[in-house]
Formats: structure tokens, sequence, C-alpha cells
């Protein structure tokens, strides 16, 4: 190490080049392989989730046709407003051609020929009990349970983060109140307060959202609230209340980011929890409405039938189990993460 | 003591109240009057036919004709005396049903948390010796994968391999009792209990055991990183001592109080799981009520089940002060 004397410009250089806490948290949390690992798993079922219909669907990635070059997928044309491409792509002349995407065909399409077949070269996850394909009905349920996992979690998150953080900003009677709303909510049975309010609503992709969001948050809710019980005596909370500041500014700028981390950690077993849930409910009926597609639908199919069907068991429950796990360990990796001195110890 | 008991128990009314609140107004302000379900799923009257005067009779009948705050303050009062009113379907008292239906459920999560327990202890406190070998691994990766199953999906996959779905025909997936145990002698009768719950409480158990068996490694490792079991052991004492005498009870606390927060989550598995199996508990009892809006059953299962965890807590709670000293009365929470 060499010592020497430095203006206060290099001093600030050399503050700059110094990690944030994120870096830091990034650093650690890379050196645990299979989190890392897990980490891809999910930013792959993201792509799927994002580019479902270039995976899977009827409509063509680039049809030829007449020397004029379409894009199906993308758009909608005028001139195939009620085409099956199916059949276009039978009836090409010389110089056209077309491409479809990796499976080609959509998740609502019924094909009553095959249907409850097993994994064949033509449909590589076998049929439904309508002949749809359940490679490509998983594809298109990828999208469905991320954005309810992620959503309903987002709603879980900021309802958890404001109560918890007014809750332990103002104390006394307000904490009061907002601590015998968490008691109510620890108590009631969420999975069967949930299937309850499902039953009386539209079982819609957005009412699932809401109900485990506004049903999941007292985990945050407790967290944000015990952290901001032991900020609020810090003496740079008083030094900032002293210089004047708003009460929100101090709990957005001075409090909040003391707590996200955890949070956000909180947040990434939610969203494990919130992708099984919405699973178990599609599973028993409540979930996303019919022709949409779901992963816990389509394994409450297998349970209809004598006979069995075991790829409507493997492949949707292998990919609840999947992501759930990824989400878990992601979770875990980041929690050792932010705070080294308990790796390794579990939950 | 006395004074944290007595503000426990003050506390608990506000709780008590909330939970009614919540309750009574979830399945009261859904959208669709309670009327117009009651006359579908009624008598199979059509749809004309439903004069203003039918639907006024059923109003009153029900006691719908009031308003909400009134219908609230009747329901809290029936409720204080456990009157949850008439099933909407077969207009038997739901308390009546309800009281046929929990000891099945009830059966089965103490059996289930029985195994929990008597299995995650001592598998996480092994875990927790061997951390870091390969053992400790083997066991940390095995019940990570066990805590992320479904657990309908492990449910579907049972009845196929072991139910006579496909593979072996050893277990019946069917309800509690074989048709006709009731005259069977007493362990005749227990054994064909205990050959029918198999299945379901290992759907049951699987996911707490894994949760557990992890809680009580990490429960454990924090304690074995403390001055007092350095001392322990620079005094001389066998490894087994200063594991299950001095680590282990301070690292059996959280696992002990941690009942609490399963309980809850029981009830919302058993919907599942006793739904699949054909167990009349109350969680298919729940289930059948959502499915055909039986106001009074789902509200009853609700408050019920609320009251049931929220005495649980408190126990823990009491349990918490009662075995670790370093936690004063007035100082929790």
């Amino acid at each position: 190490m060499n010592i020497q004397v430095v203006d206060g410009t290099q001093v600030l250089k050399h503050y700059r080049k110094s990690q944030g806490y994120w870096a830091t948290v990034w650093m650690e949390f890379k050196r645990d392989r299979v989190a890392l690992a897990a980490l891809g798993v999910i930013f792959f079922l993201f792509l799927v989730a994002v580019f479902d219909d270039f995976i899977a669907g009827s409509r063509p990635l680039v049809l030829k046709l007449n020397g004029k070059i379409y894009f199906p997928v993308l758009f909608e044309y005028r001139e195939f407003l009620d085409t099956d491409f199916k059949g276009v792509s039978e009836n090409l002349k010389r110089g056209d051609f077309v491409l479809f995407p990796p499976v080609k065909y959509s998740p609502t399409e019924y094909d009553l020929l095959s249907v409850l077949s097993p994994p064949s070269r033509a449909h590589l996850f076998g049929t439904d009990d309508r002949g749809r394909d359940v490679l490509s009905r998983m594809v298109h349920g990828t999208r469905v349970s991320l954005s309810i996992g992620f959503i309903a979690v987002g709603i879980a998150v900021a309802i958890g983060i404001l109560l918890g953080a007014v809750a332990g900003y103002y104390g006394g009677v307000v904490d009061f109140i907002i601590s015998r709303f968490f008691e109510v909510m620890i108590t009631f049975p969420v999975f069967f307060l949930i299937l309850t309010i499902l039953a009386f609503r539209n079982p819609s992709i957005y009412n699932i959202m809401i109900v485990i969001g506004v049903t999941s948050w007292t985990g945050v809710a407790r967290l944000v609230r015990g952290e901001f019980l032991r900020l609020r005596k810090y003496d740079y909370i008083e030094a900032a209340i002293a210089l004047g500041s708003r009460d929100l500014r101090i709990m957005l700028r001075h409090m909040l980011p003391n707590a996200l981390a955890p949070v956000l950690v909180t947040a990434t077993f939610g969203i494990a929890g919130a992708v099984l849930v919405e699973s178990a409910l599609s599973f028993l009926g409540f979930g996303v409405p019919p022709p949409d597609p779901s992963w816990g639908e389509v394994l409450s199919q297998s349970e209809r039938y004598v006979d069995f069907a075991w790829w409507l068991v493997l492949f949707p429950g292998a990919a609840i189990f999947m992501t759930v796990t990824a989400f878990n360990l992601v979770g875990e990796g980041f929690r050792d993460a932010i705070d080294p001195k308990r790796k390794g110890r579990g939950f | 003591m006395r004074t944290y008991i007595l503000k426990r128990l003050l506390l608990l009314i506000p709780t008590l109240i909330g939970i009614t609140l919540i309750t009574f107004f979830v399945v009261q302000l859904a959208p669709g009057n309670p009327v117009s379900r009651k006359l579908q799923v009624g008598e199979g009257i059509k749809a004309e036919a439903i004069t203003q005067d039918i639907v006024e009779q059923t109003k009153k009948l029900y006691g719908l004709d009031k308003p909400i705050y009134v219908r609230y303050w009747i329901w809290v009062k029936q409720i204080a005396t456990l009157n949850f009113g008439r099933s909407y379907t077969d207009h038997r008292p739901v308390i009546q049903k309800i009281e046929e239906r929990l000891p099945v459920t009830l059966a089965l999560n103490i059996i289930s948390i029985f195994l929990v327990y008597t299995i995650s202890i001592p598998l996480g406190v092994y875990s927790a010796v061997k951390q870091g070998d390969i053992q400790d691994r083997v066991i940390t990766f095995f019940l990570f994968v066990l805590y992320s199953i479904p657990s309908f999906w492990l449910a579907v996959i049972l009845i196929y391999f072991l139910g006579g779905g496909e593979f072996w025909d050893v277990f019946p997936i069917y309800g509690i009792l074989s048709p006709g145990a009731e005259n069977f002698p007493f362990y005749k009768k227990a054994l064909d209990f205990l050959w029918h719950i198999t299945l379901p409480v290992i759907c049951l158990t699987y996911g707490d055991l894994a949760y557990l068996s992890r809680y009580q490694r990490g429960s454990l490792l924090e304690v074995l990183h403390e001055d007092f079991l350095r001392t322990a052991r620079a005094k001389g004492l066998p490894e087994s001592k200063v594991i299950f005498k001095h680590a282990l009870r301070n690292a059996l606390i959280p696992i002990v109080t941690i009942i609490a927060s399963i309980l809850p989550a029981a009830i919302g598995g058993s919907v599942i799981i006793e739904s699949i199996f054909s167990i009349p508990g109350i969680g298919k009892l729940g289930f059948e009520a959502v499915l055909s809006r039986d106001y009074p059953v789902i509200m009853a299962i609700a408050t019920i089940s609320a009251f049931l965890t929220l005495a649980g807590i408190l126990i823990s709670d009491l349990a918490y002060v009662l075995v670790d000293p370093r936690i004063s009365f007035e100082g929790r929470k």
C-alpha cells in the first residue's frame, strides 16, 4: 500500500470507484453457483413468457406469398383475417415459403382427431382432452403464471411497505390499529379466503392477481414495520426531522432504502408462493378462466380420466416445481448475499 | 406475568372484531345478491317465475331485508352463542355440520404435525451437526426439493402409483373408512383408518417437514456459534451433552413456537388434499360450501378457523415467555 498525500479531488475519485451496496450484494450472490443457475432458469422462463407467440402458435413467423413477405405473428393483415395458415402453407407456389414457430399449434386450437394422445413427434408433450397441444398450452401458461406471480407480489409489497412504514414511523395509535389488522390477516386461512373471494367474483386473471396480492402482504409489512421502528431512534433521522424534512421524504429517502433488501428477499419467496397458489387454484377450477392456458389447469385434467395420461401430470407439474424451486433458490441466495453471516443456515 | 396475560387477552378483543368484520363483509358484499343465488341453487324455479313476492319472502326468511349493519350485529350476537345459522343447501344447523367434520380434519392435522416434529427435529439436528459434510448437503438438497413440490401434484402422482391407478393398488384413495367398517372390531377399525389416511397424511406432512427441518438446522447452527457452547466444550463436556443439553434446548424454542403459524396453513392445505382424497373433513366442507355458495357455512369455517389460530398464537406467545427467561413479559410486542 502506498501512502501519499492526496488532495480533495483525488479522494473523490477514489470514492467514486468503490462499490455501491447493490454491487456488493451482486458480487456475493454470484459466488453461489446454484442460485446463479436458478436465476438463469428464471431468465429463461421470462423469455418464454415474453416471446410465447414466437415459440408456440398457429400464426407463421414469416410468410412469403405471391412474392410479398408477411409477418403474421406480429401484425394483423386484412387479407388473412379468417385465414387458416395451415391451409395456406399447403398451397404454396414456387418461390414462396412459410416459417412457423417451433411449436405450430395455438394453445386453444382443438384437434378432436388426436384427443389425449401421448407425446409424439407431432405433439412433443402430447395432447389434452380436446386435442390441444400440451406444450403450446404450457408455453402460453408461462406468461399467465409469471405475470400472476410478479403482479400479485407487486401488490402485496406495495401494501406491505405502505402499512409497515406508516405503522413503524408513526407508532402509537396508528401502529396499534395496523398491528391488529396484521393479526387479523395472519389468523385467516389465506387459501380458503382466496377461494371464497374468487368464488363470488369472476375468476379472471386480474382478480386472481388482486386477491393473492391483498391477502399476502403481512410478511413484508411486518419486516418494514420492524425496520422502521428500529431506524426511528437513529440520530440521522432525528437530524432529518430537525432539518424540517417532510415525513414522506424521510420515510422514502432515508428509511426505506435500509429495508429494501430484505423486502426484495421476501418478495422473491412470495413469487414462488403466488405461482403455487395460482396453480392450486387452477387445479381446483378456480383459476384462470377456461380457454386461457395455465399449468394448474393442464394438470387438473389428468384427474378426470381413469387412464393414466402421464404427460398431463409430468410436464405441468415439473414446470410448476421448477419455477417454484428457482424462485426459492434465488431468494435464498439473495438472502445469504445481503447477510453473508448467515450463509448456509437455511431458513 | 398476570398483567401480561391480561393485556394479551384485552388485545384479543379488537382482533376478534376485525375477524368477524372481514368475514362478514367479504361474503355479504360480494356481487350478486344472496337471494338470487339462493333462488338459482334452490328448487329449480324458472327465472321468469321469480316474482317480487318470492324475492321478498326469501329475503325475509334469511333476514336479508334489514340494512347490512343490522345484519352484522345480529350475526355477531348469534355467533357469540355458537349459533352459525342454517346451511343454505340442506337447512341443517351449520354448527352441527362442523362438529361432524372437525374431528377428521383435526385427527389428520394432529397426526401430520406430530410426524413433522418427530422427524424434522432429529433430521435438522443431524444436518446441523454435520454442517458442510456430504450427509448435510444431501439432506439439505433433498429437503429443498421436497419444500418446492406442489402438494396437489404429489397427491395425483401418489394416487396413480400407489392408489390403483396404473401400478400398485396399495392404498385406498377415497374416504377414511372402508364400507362396512362400522362393524369392525376396534383395532381393525383403527388400522383401516390409518390405512386410508396414509396418502393424505403424506401430502399434508412433507411440506411442513421440509420447512421445519431446515428451520431446526438453521436455529441450531445459530446457537452453535454462541460463546457459551465454546465454554461447554472447553470445560470438557462430551459432544453429545454439548449438543443435546446446551445447544438444543435453546434451538428448540423457535421450533416449538412456530406451530402457531402452521395452523392457518393447515386449514388451507386441507381444502386441497381433502377434496382430492374425498375426506369428509372441514376442508372438503369448505370447498363444497364455496362451490354451492353456502354463505353461513363459509362464514362459520372462516371465523372458527381464525379463532382457533388466534388461540394458537396466544398459547405459543405465552409458551415463548414461559420457556425463555431472557424474554421479558413487558418487552415483547
